[in-house]
């Protein structure tokens, strides 16, 4: 019997912290909290990005993000999007650790307002800063090999090439770049960004990916709460694919029903 | 007493606490996270951090996002 017979049994680690699903999810672009909550639910994500922004002063009492997704039940993963500095993306995170308690983090340094694209020369340096400063650092980084093998060097706990540009949808850009970081890595491989529709998570978990982090394709379909539980779906078949091995690619037929006996 | 607040003047009653801040402008402590002049405020110590005029102090929590 083989032993990965259903995908609760294929746990996904990282730093350390097990994990039974390996769809994570962010909690931006919901139309209220409430779809926030219910999206979340359907996706069966168990670890949710959060970003950190200075408390509305004018109305202290409105609700917030923690009163519907609660971080016992979740585990919290507070970015730094919005970052275009090391600095930045330091201090922010040192504030999110404060406010949450603990120190797994998704560090994202951009270095362009257009295409959000990462900004390795900066992240470099933060993930340096924040290891040093016993965070587990989780990173979103561009599909380069060399620079993603820098940054798990370096100590990051978990390595995060795009797909394609964050909100874009444009799916897997450069599969062979995502394979091959894939293949060189010893911690976890999550496609972080890119991603548009449920072949796309597939995909990614097709290549060998650990697992796959998204939020526009989720908060942005016309039904976000149908698309989580297809990309719920998506990663575990993805990840099944890959554990089953596929089939070779060839160039010609190869019929299915035998030959012997034909009338 | 004049501090900055989350990037903005504003004048708040003299001899606060970070603690007493918080309470003064409606905000749950253990929802949010504070710097002072760029510093973090363990939240151990919001009782017994007291501003004074001039401080920078951002408050901060977590939002939706990717």
């Amino acid at each position: 019997m083989n032993n990965i017979s259903s995908p609760t049994d294929d746990s996904f680690v990282v730093a350390g912290r097990r994990f039974s699903s390996r769809l994570l999810v962010g909690t931006g672009k919901y139309k209220d909290f409430e779809e926030t909550a219910r999206a979340i639910d359907a996706s069966g994500a168990e670890i949710v990005t959060v970003a950190v922004r200075r408390v509305n002063l004018s109305d202290a009492s409105q609700p917030m993000l923690v009163d519907f997704v609660d971080p016992k039940k979740y585990t919290y993963l507070p970015n730094t999007a919005g970052c275009y500095t090391a600095d930045d993306a330091v201090r922010t995170l040192r504030l999110a650790r404060e406010a949450g308690g603990w120190n797994l983090v998704k560090l994202e340094v951009l270095g362009d307002h257009k295409t959000l694209y990462p900004n390795i020369i900066e992240t470099l340096k933060a993930a340096e800063a924040l290891i040093k400063d016993k965070f587990d650092v989780m990173v979103y980084c561009t599909d380069d090999p060399i620079m993603s093998k820098r940054l798990e060097d370096l100590g990051c706990c978990a390595i995060m090439p795009l797909a394609a540009p964050i909100g874009s949808g444009l799916g897997i850009q450069n599969p062979v770049n995502i394979r091959i970081i894939v293949e060189q890595s010893k911690v976890p491989v999550l496609v972080d960004a890119g991603v548009g529709t449920a072949s796309d998570a597939a995909i990614a978990m097709e290549l060998g990916c650990d697992g796959v982090l998204m939020n526009t394709a989720i908060a942005a379909a016309k039904d976000p709460i149908k698309m989580a539980k297809a990309m719920k779906l998506a990663v575990e078949a993805g990840r099944l694919a890959y554990l089953a091995g596929r089939m070779p690619r060839q160039m010609y037929a190869d019929p299915s029903s035998p030959l012997a006996g034909l009338i | 007493m004049n501090i900055t607040l989350n990037g903005d003047a504003r004048a708040i009653p003299d001899g606060l606490s970070v603690e007493g801040l918080l309470q003064h402008l409606g905000i749950v402590s253990k929802k949010v996270a504070v710097e002072r002049n760029l510093e973090i405020v363990p939240k151990s110590t919001f009782p017994s951090t007291l501003i004074t005029e001039g401080d920078r102090l951002e408050i901060v929590h977590f939002i939706g996002g990717g």
